[in-house]
């Protein structure tokens, strides 16, 4: 009796020990498959952004990127002889940073509107359903410059279509000149980021429809429960995860946009947003100090947005949502 | 009588619809057929097929190069992505191991960083790899588009598998690699084809680096060589030129994504809504 149990008991230690070491081996041979793809993301990412944050210390010059001097805070904010300098005093930063806000903001809330009307049709069935969902997928494919450029085009003040179409519905009395017009210029660009971005809007919204029980419904239907009523209570609420997922999504991609301003309006200050500005002191002016101070701040101004929304959002982006 | 009032209704916001997403495409199609004065004209129909803006696009710069110069770094970034992504999310998907969670953030994370943060800091080394002015520098920069979200995407894929068939591998004594390239791989394929065709829209359409890391007219790429083509004086844009150059790129792109419409609207969800 006691002879087998030691058996046993030996038995099971082998067991053990060849199960641990075999999951030993596993999580090395994970840290050996992760090595290639942490090294390469070690490269183009962590390595540029800590250099980023490290010039906007520096009076690093483009042309000259071997030789500068750490200038600590000065391209932040520096007070001298009476005057403030840098970033922080600079009106032309917190005109682009009230720009990308307002842009952000508008575009994304027309977006989610429209997204979400797009996916409530996309949802219903009727015939033609695929070619309406094939349809509302092109904007998304087309490239952003190009379509910046088509949109330029059709909003050309003296040729473009939509002129034309307004003036013969009477909207407008005469030619408006979408993009020149410090008025128009961001309605101009909110009007192609709306174009563009509200199928990606509706697509997610529509797998986030195509998910819900439909017990629900039917015993809304049978109660006979208004469906204006049915949408507020029912649809919107349980839907609300996949919106919100969906709207910090476009959030981020609205707070750092540059092709389609820099496209659509070049570097006008009435649409200049956060990135058009850094790229434009990096480039432009060759200033990679000044550049770089305002590319970490956008950096920071988006990394704090992104935590503020996921904690008061409760948005689930954890493991996969499990 | 209403019904028929509210069938109407619905029929007519379809339309609305439609019209909205595909009017400024088939706009740019028309205009492109247009050359000189009749540009000034507003037509709604093309009335004849004139393809010389076409021809012009190739004559007047390198545009064939572009075109060339384009392939190559959303081939590469596709290829590279998915080589890294796959090994990536093997480890990540079916190892369970310290720091799991952290790591998969961490790469969320990255995916949110905004293309002008990284921007001085890769111009500096792709000058000092000496790839400043050549489409390759391009390929390495654009990982940071590509990567972090080919790797959540074939991570969720991953993890969904049964876990049976990695068992059996594993009895029979198959490595990690042989797991991954002769059990997975296989069955990844559908995922595989996803991501890769998010990826190579995401390089084909990529602007900030091209624009920034490419000098010269035959090193760029197509979206930079559209947003600088430029007429006899900057008040003068050759729109015709534009518009041609526009469709030529945009076309194959709309006949992907409408071939694999579901492969790609699964990817972008499982990105988004499971991620």
């Amino acid at each position: 009796m006691a002879r087998q149990s030691t058996i046993r008991t030996e038995a099971a230690a082998v067991v053990t020990t060849r199960h641990l070491s075999l999951g030993r081996s596993r999580v090395r041979a994970a840290w050996l498959f992760l090595a290639p793809m942490l090294l390469v993301l070690l490269l183009v990412a962590g390595w540029p952004l800590a250099r980023t944050i490290y010039f906007g210390f520096t009076d690093a010059d483009l042309s000259d990127l071997s030789s500068y001097e750490f200038i600590g805070f000065a391209n932040y904010l520096e007070y001298d002889e009476g005057e403030w300098y840098g970033l922080l005093a600079d009106p032309d930063w917190w005109n682009a940073a009230r720009n990308t806000l307002y842009f952000a903001v508008i575009s994304v809330s027309i977006e989610t509107t429209l997204g979400l009307i797009i996916a409530l049709a996309l949802n219903a069935s009727f015939p033609g359903r695929s070619i309406l969902r094939a349809a509302v997928l092109i904007p998304w494919a087309i490239p952003t410059v190009v379509s910046a450029k088509m949109w330029g085009w059709m909003l050309h003040d003296q040729f473009g279509v939509l002129n034309d179409m307004l003036l013969g519905l009477g909207i407008i009395a005469q030619p408006v000149a979408w993009t020149a017009d410090p008025d128009l210029a961001m309605a101009a660009v909110i009007m192609v980021d709306v174009w563009k971005t509200t199928p990606f809007m509706a697509l997610l919204i529509l797998a986030g429809l195509q998910m819900l029980p439909s017990d629900c419904y039917e015993a809304a239907r049978v109660d006979g429960v208004h469906p204006v009523k049915v949408f507020f209570r029912i649809t919107l609420p349980l839907i609300r995860p996949a919106i919100m997922v969906a709207v910090i999504f476009r959030l981020l991609d609205a707070l750092r946009i540059f092709d389609l301003i820099y496209v659509l309006t070049s570097n006008s200050a009435d649409t200049m947003s956060m990135s058009v500005y850094a790229r434009q002191q990096l480039v432009d002016f060759q200033a990679v100090g000044y550049g770089s101070a305002a590319s970490t701040l956008l950096f920071m101004v988006i990394a704090v947005l992104t935590v503020i929304y996921i904690v008061a959002g409760r948005v689930n982006l954890g493991e996969g949502g499990r | 009588m209403r019904k028929i009032l509210l069938r109407g209704a619905f029929a007519l916001l379809l339309t609305a619809i439609i019209l909205f997403a595909v009017f400024p495409f088939y706009y740019a199609i028309v205009s492109s057929f247009k050359v000189g004065s009749e540009l000034f004209r507003i037509d709604y129909f093309p009335f004849n097929w004139n393809w010389d803006n076409y021809a012009a696009v190739f004559a007047e710069q390198p545009f064939a190069r572009n075109i060339f110069n384009s392939v190559l770094v959303a081939a590469a970034v596709v290829v590279f992505s998915l080589f890294l992504g796959m090994t990536g999310a093997y480890a990540l998907g079916r190892v369970k191991f310290r720091g799991r969670g952290m790591l998969l953030l961490t790469i969320l994370g990255v995916s949110m960083f905004p293309q002008v943060a990284v921007l001085s800091g890769m111009f500096e080394m792709i000058r000092l790899f000496g790839l400043y002015n050549n489409p390759l520098g391009l390929i390495l920069a654009n990982m940071i588009l590509t990567l972090p979200f080919t790797v959540w995407v074939l991570t969720t894929f991953m993890r969904d598998l049964p876990v049976e068939l990695e068992e059996a591998a594993l009895v029979d004594g198959a490595s990690p690699w042989v797991i991954v390239t002769q059990v997975f791989m296989p069955l990844m394929w559908p995922a595989m084809v996803t991501t890769g065709l998010l990826a190579f829209i995401a390089a084909w359409n990529e602007f900030l680096f091209a624009l920034t890391f490419t000098l010269t007219n035959d090193q760029r790429t197509v979206p930079v060589a559209i947003a600088l083509i430029t007429g006899a004086s900057e008040h003068e844009l050759p729109w015709g030129n534009i518009m041609a150059a526009s469709v030529i790129v945009t076309l194959p792109i709309i006949a992907l994504v409408l071939i694999f419409q579901r492969k790609i609207v699964s990817g972008l969800t499982a990105g988004a809504v499971k991620g």
